[in-house]
């Protein structure tokens, strides 16, 4: 079965005055239908850039896709006209932004917010707008929703926007939902909520999720396959318990190592360990592999040749020298 | 904080509207709200006048010239005994008018020009704010009667003596005046438009011309409602420098400005001639500058007042 969605060594450069910033340079990620796929890595590790490529909402200058495929149910997004870009969006491939306290258009009531993308690509009228309107917010649970849906953004938490944003991503039924790191911006309960309502969404809708997020702990809970990534590149991909039991590249053991735990040790305290260092600037990198500088396990070669992505274990796919045939 | 604090308990659902909310936090500006009474108050007097105060403009009446305020003239008479009251109320409306007519002008000018130039990323932008720039530069006044000698007998010609000064008037002041609403336009476009909702809208595939009439305009709307009010009056006042020049409307047409020009050989001897008409530029400039100040505060939502 063909993928929903295939990237196919994806470069998103941004022309810079200090030079070109290689924010995604050579990405490979699929995502089959009805599937949730976690990306993870720090920040500055080019897991938005991806994401905004695919709806092509870079801002072009001074970014540019500079090579690549994006194909989206065997049809390559990259070369379509804004035009056609825009029946894409909403409609086949929806977004959950970051912040959903800025988001919103604070003039607009968010009936009129959730209504639009229905009424520009169902063509549906103002009166069977507001019906489908109110039907989302009840889905997303938020309370009275027939008295609420005149209502603005400013009267709404923000956790119900998130909830709001949400439904404006889910309106039209997309096939897709990219949702952009969804609970950054949220309290740990209300991201626990947040988060079970994408999952009761995407079973309702059977949509493919593409989470992207740095918390491992939201990645381990919601998706099916993790792509790791590290500096514009796909380091790791596996399924969610092939990476968190077995972490091949020395990028992700950290991560894993990082997250603070309850059931290992036995109850007995213990430090937390932490990646050192921080992400590369993406301005003319160095040869080889990005993380020599930090990784534990650097060797004369990493920082020579650049470790290409390789099958370790049936479906787990991992760039690092380490155990590798020379 | 007057029953708005989330304390309150209220007993009955209030549905908040931005535009409610802006009302409420207008009538907490005292003297914002005695400007719009006075300017209503004025545009209610120009409207409704010439049905309750029954005098011509053009009655003389040798008999009573250059006379002070009376029972029968109300605001005195000129120098050929016509009555000041009907003539300020005729007046009044045509300098009203050419006040609103110009700000629409300015302000839908700079909208567009400053929109154009807020959206563009390239030379189209920079082009455009060379343009502003240029027209701020030129001196005003000598390129006004330049344009106004130059097109005055055309215009007349195809729209009549009073029509086609209206129409030269109103062009002339309000294109004269779109360059600070242009930048102000351009500002708020330029921070805009790099909004998360913007981008959001963007993501629900809203074209450009939909992100900009949808989502950008109405939020970049409030300092362009504020310039216009300041143009209103500056274009009253300019209209009353044209025809205090000579420049403006025909000598028997009795704008405010007009009614000033014909007044200043009389100061000495009839000075309510011109007090009338000049207090009435005054009340309507400084009412309309207090509309804007109470819209300023009014329409600015993170200021909670």
């Amino acid at each position: 079965m063909a993928p929903l969605l295939e990237i196919k060594g994806l470069k998103t450069h941004f022309a810079t005055d200090d030079g070109i910033v290689r924010a995604v340079d050579g990405v490979d990620i699929t995502i089959d239908k009805g599937e949730t796929l976690g990306v993870v890595g720090e920040s500055g590790c080019g897991k938005t850039v991806t994401a905004m490529s695919i709806l092509k909402l870079i801002a072009m200058p001074p970014g540019r896709i500079v090579e690549g495929q994006i194909m989206f149910e065997g049809r390559d997004l990259v070369p379509l006209a804004s035009r056609e870009m825009d029946e894409v969006r909403a409609k086949q491939i929806g977004f959950i932004f970051q912040e959903p306290m800025t988001s919103l258009n604070p003039v607009l009531s968010i009936g009129e917010q959730i209504a639009e993308s229905l009424r520009r690509h169902e063509g549906l009228s103002r009166n069977d707008a507001l019906d489908r309107t109110v039907e989302m917010l009840k889905l997303v649970q938020i309370p009275n929703a027939g008295g609420r849906v005149h209502d603005y953004p400013h009267q709404f938490s923000g956790g119900m926007r998130q909830r709001v944003m949400i439904a404006i991503a889910l309106a039209c039924k997309p096939k897709l939902v990219i949702a952009d790191e969804p609970t950054t911006a949220l309290d740990v309960t209300i991201q626990a909520q947040i988060l079970d309502l994408l999952q009761d969404m995407k079973e309702r809708f059977g949509m493919a999720v593409m989470l992207i997020t740095h918390a491992m702990g939201v990645v381990a809970e919601t998706a099916q396959r993790v792509v790791v990534m590290y500096a514009g590149k796909v380091v790791e991909e596996a399924g969610v318990d092939s990476l968190f039991e077995d972490p091949r590249h020395p990028y992700t053991q950290g991560l894993i190592r990082s997250i603070p735990r309850i059931d290992l040790n036995g109850g007995q305290k213990i430090r937390l360990e932490a990646i050192g260092g921080s992400v590369p600037i993406l301005i003319n990198p160095p040869p080889g592999c990005r993380f020599a500088p930090r990784c534990r396990h650097a060797m004369s070669v990493c920082t020579v040749n650049e470790p290409v992505l390789r099958e370790v274990a049936p479906g787990h796919r991992m760039a690092c020298h380490l155990g590798a045939t020379p | 904080m007057d029953g708005l604090t989330l304390a309150s308990p209220s007993a009955e659902r209030r549905t908040y509207s931005p535009w409610r909310e802006t009302w409420r936090r207008y009538r907490r500006h005292k003297l914002a709200v005695v400007g719009a009474f006075l300017l209503l108050a004025l545009v209610a007097a120009v409207v409704l006048g010439p049905f309750l105060w029954r005098v011509a403009i053009d009655d003389i009446d040798f008999a009573a010239t250059l006379q002070g305020p009376s029972l029968a003239h109300p605001f005195g008479t000129d120098d050929l005994g016509q009555d000041l009251l009907a003539r300020m109320i005729y007046g009044g409306r045509i300098s009203l008018a050419v006040g609103l007519a110009a700000m629409m002008v300015s302000v839908i000018v700079g909208t567009l020009i400053g929109a154009l130039a807020g959206m563009s990323r390239g030379a189209l932008g920079h082009a455009l704010m060379w343009l502003t720039d240029l027209f701020l530069s030129l001196p005003q006044l000598p390129l006004l009667l330049l344009l106004i000698y130059l097109f005055r007998d055309g215009l007349k010609a195809v729209f009549g003596p009073e029509g086609g000064i209206f129409i030269l008037v109103v062009l002339v002041i309000g294109g004269l005046r779109w360059m600070p609403v242009a930048r102000l336009v351009r500002a708020q476009f330029l921070s805009l438009r790099e909004k998360e909702f913007v981008e959001a809208a963007r993501a629900l595939g809203a074209s450009q011309a939909r992100q900009v009439i949808r989502h950008i305009l109405p939020n970049a709307l409030g300092p362009v409602i504020i310039a216009g009010t300041i143009d209103v009056a500056a274009a009253i006042i300019a209209e009353s420098t044209l025809s205090f020049l000579g420049l403006g409307f025909p000598p028997d047409t009795p704008t405010w400005g007009r009614l000033l020009y014909d007044a200043k050989d009389y100061l000495d001897i009839a000075a309510h001639w011109a007090l009338f008409p000049g207090g009435a530029i005054f009340i309507a400039v400084v009412s309309i500058n207090f509309v804007g100040d109470g819209l300023r505060d009014a329409l600015d939502a993170r200021k909670v007042i």
